[in-house]
């Protein structure tokens, strides 16, 4: 097999523009690399210039001034630890002065520009306590001063598992507290995968379809069905996907599924929608249109600076009529592309995650979706979705339905020291799924085949010890 | 049909599944000529399957009838014939979005066991991407190579018969992702770090045991590996119905409302049946007994080299 892939090329390297993913400890920020901007991090400030051209995955120290500088090859000042030990804390003191430098001395020694490591030094040779600690207690003791004095960054490259740790750990509240672990239900629940057409409703700030267009690859198409003036896209720009992946990205209004469903969507509307413009594309388009308005305002005295102005003023106008004129061509082109993919009613999926009722949103878009396809839907609570289930049961067009969450624990290992990390999340929201079948006549359902169990073949307890 | 891409009608020699109601499917080979007995009585491939749309209802010969499903890998884990322990879904979700695979993914995995986790690599890195996959275990190998070419993979897909630890993945520096459920992991890292490409990777360990853990973490960072992570996920299926809380009666009360006004107080439906009062509230429950524990997951980022 010829399988030599050269993966030192353009695309592993940072250039401006790039959408980049810091990292320092466990804290995520996503941002775009530009020329000559500041950026804020866990309370640092600095510039991206010096990052590009580098590696994704390089590690970097902030000097003075805000400039990036490569991290020197690490393992060599790693030696941090004093050889002496104790045995237990029963000889030592809280009594507060166990540290001899004070919260001034280290403010100077921050100003004099000393490095992370080399405070961190500091701290320990004048901490009359550290010797007489245990091995154990000088590594975690190490350990904190480091998180907090070593500021070292590494910028990587974005992917669904690094931002969506960021969104739960940092804004939680944008997507829903959808847990990481969850998201990954979603995504192999709905059996997301390249070439196949997937409905995606969501607001979880574009996160949950930015991961569904990573597993897709750019092959297939994404539609997302979106509420009020149009789609929320920043969690799935972070990602960064290159410019072929948009072209199979629609997207699709939810206040226009009822027309379409009925056959009576409009598609040549863009003249019926124009001339009414203002008021009602402020809706639509949003955000373009804020100045349009302004210029009326203000037309009293007429002098011929004031005319020429004007004049002026007219042929800006008139330009962004015309501006507004293409745009919205445009628009209907994409309206009518999504139309168009949704009126086969052979979808391959449905993904929906958001603040709405789930119950009528999945009621609405399961129409959409061919005959034995997965669907999931995700709810931060767990009542909505019992909804959805006896909705579905009575309605039938679904089978294999199940109402899970999932559980996650980390765990600490170290030699000696292994245990459950102390802190876990206490919900990552609940997933209603299933498999859409041939609706039909909805007499049969319900008849032999009810809820109960069936002893023969059930597999599922296999897992019980190895 | 394929597992890895979806199509619309069942064709001669396409796997489908069959399901027969809760939680009860089984997985058939389409061929012409040939029937399947289930519990409703029998299936003719030929006039039953050959031609219909997937998720179609069939009627069986005794009257029952059955939903035709495509198949996908989750389904197919729930189905497949057992020659290894097996991982399930939770876990795989979990593996898959943690190892970032994703269409063009090269990836590595050892053991392939019964091939539950291979679908479901196979699936997510389509069309472009590749499993390398190691079983030492020669007839498990080969029945997994069989099982590929049954649902139309192969070419996604390389099995090899060696013993990882000893002789690795039979590949250099082209993976960016290495998944490891063998049981002496640590002795794999070396292999594993030289499969991984040269700019970085992601690896995942699963063992049931914690003292596995322990030592594959010690590997691991005696190895360079970075961003070393165990955590253990497991799922709770809930049980959604209706229950019945009957009504205590606290005998008339003087001049005012009986007990079954007060049931309305209490919730939105009244059992209308019963002489007694209840309430009928609909609930999910969490099942009564559930997976305690599958295995540990440790996940390590493999860091450029210098």
């Amino acid at each position: 097999m010829a399988e030599s892939v050269n993966d030192s090329d353009a695309e592993s390297r940072i250039s401006f523009g790039d959408y980049v993913v810091l990292k320092r400890g466990d804290v995520f920020k996503s941002v775009q690399v530009e020329n000559k901007k500041k950026v804020i991090f866990e309370k640092q400030w600095f510039f991206l210039d010096n990052a590009v051209g580098q590696l994704f995955g390089t590690r970097f120290e902030i000097e003075a001034g805000g400039s990036l500088k490569l991290k020197a090859a690490k393992h060599s000042g790693d030696s941090l630890d004093s050889k002496e030990a104790g045995q237990d804390n029963r000889h030592i003191l809280d009594d507060g002065k166990s540290q001899k430098l004070t919260r001034d001395d280290i403010e100077t020694l921050k100003e004099q520009g000393l490095k992370g490591q080399e405070i961190v030094q500091q701290l320990i040779d004048n901490s009359t306590t550290f010797k007489d600690k245990t091995e154990f207690a000088q590594e975690k003791y190490i350990k904190k001063k480091k998180k907090k004095y070593e500021s070292d960054i590494t910028i990587l490259k974005p992917s669904t598992r690094l931002l969506a740790m960021m969104y739960h750990g940092r804004e939680p509240g944008k997507i829903c507290h959808l847990r990481y672990d969850t998201l990954a239900q979603i995504l192999t629940l709905g059996n997301i995968h390249a070439g196949s057409k997937i409905l995606v409703f969501e607001t979880c700030a574009g996160l949950v379809l930015g991961s569904v267009m990573e597993r897709m690859g750019g092959f297939g198409s994404v539609i997302q069905m979106y509420p009020g003036g149009g789609p929320t896209r920043a969690g799935m720009e972070s990602f960064g996907f290159p410019s072929h992946f948009h072209e199979t990205l629609h997207e699709f209004p939810l206040c226009k599924v009822n027309a379409l469903l009925a056959g009576t969507l409009d598609l040549s509307e863009k003249d019926a929608d124009g001339n009414g413009r203002s008021e009602s594309s402020q809706e639509t388009s949003g955000v373009s249109e804020e100045r349009s308005s302004e210029p009326q305002s203000m037309e009293v005295s007429v002098d011929p600076q004031e005319e020429m102005r004007r004049v002026e003023r007219e042929r800006l106008r008139e330009q962004k009529a015309q501006e507004k004129k293409v745009k919205m061509e445009e628009k209907r082109k994409k309206l009518a592309s999504a139309a168009a993919l949704l009126e086969g009613r052979n979808a391959d999926g449905l993904v929906i995650a958001s603040r709405f009722h789930p119950c009528p949103v999945l009621m609405g878009l399961l129409k959409f979706i061919a005959p034995s396809r997965p669907f999931v839907v995700y709810c931060q609570y767990r009542e909505p979705l019992i909804e959805c289930y006896t909705k579905l049961r009575e309605q039938g067009g679904a089978i294999s339905l199940r109402l899970t969450d999932s559980w996650l624990r980390h765990y600490q290992v170290l030699p000696n020291r292994t245990h459950p990390v102390l802190l876990m999340s206490g919900g990552g929201g609940y997933l209603l799924s299933g498999t859409t079948v041939a609706a039909d006549a909805a007499k049969t359902r319900n008849q032999h085949k009810s809820e109960e169990p069936v002893a023969k073949r059930l597999k599922l307890d296999e897992i019980s010890s190895a | 049909m394929s597992f890895a891409e979806y199509s619309e009608i069942i064709q001669e020699g396409d796997v489908v599944i069959i399901f027969l109601g809760h939680e009860s499917m089984m997985p058939i080979k389409v061929q012409s000529g040939a029937q399947t007995q289930t519990r409703y009585g029998a299936i003719r491939h030929s006039s039953d399957l050959i031609g219909q749309r997937f998720g179609s209802k069939v009627t069986c010969s005794k009257g029952g009838w059955v939903y035709v499903l495509h198949p996908t890998p989750e389904l197919w884990t729930v189905n497949l014939p057992h020659r290894t322990q097996i991982l399930y879904t939770t876990d795989i979700a979990n593996i898959t979005l943690m190892l970032e695979l994703k269409p063009g993914s090269v990836v590595c995995e050892s053991g392939t066991g019964s091939g539950s986790l291979s679908h479901s690599i196979i699936r997510t890195i389509a069309p472009t991407g590749h499993l390398h996959t190691v079983e030492f275990h020669a007839q498990r190998a080969e029945k997994a190579m069989q099982e590929f070419k049954e649902h139309k993979v192969s070419h996604l897909v390389t099995v090899r018969n060696q013993d990882v630890c000893k002789d690795g993945f039979g590949i250099t520096g082209i993976a960016d992702a290495v998944f490891l459920d063998i049981p002496s992991p640590w002795e794999a890292i070396t292999h594993a770090k030289s499969a991984m490409k040269r700019k970085g990777g992601r690896l995942c360990s699963f063992s049931p045991c914690i003292e596995q853990v322990q030592r594959t973490c010690e590997a691991l960072l005696d190895h360079g590996f970075e961003e070393i992570c165990t955590l253990e996920v497991l799922l709770r299926v809930h049980d959604v119905r209706a229950i019945n809380l009957p009504l205590p009666d606290f005998g008339p009360e003087e001049g005012s409302a009986d007990s079954s006004q007060m049931a309305s107080d209490v919730s939105q439906e009244v059992a209308p049946n019963t002489g007694n009062t209840s309430v009928i509230c609909r609930t999910a429950t969490p099942p009564r007994e559930m997976a305690g524990h599958t295995g540990y997951l440790t996940f390590a980022t493999k860091p450029q080299c210098e």
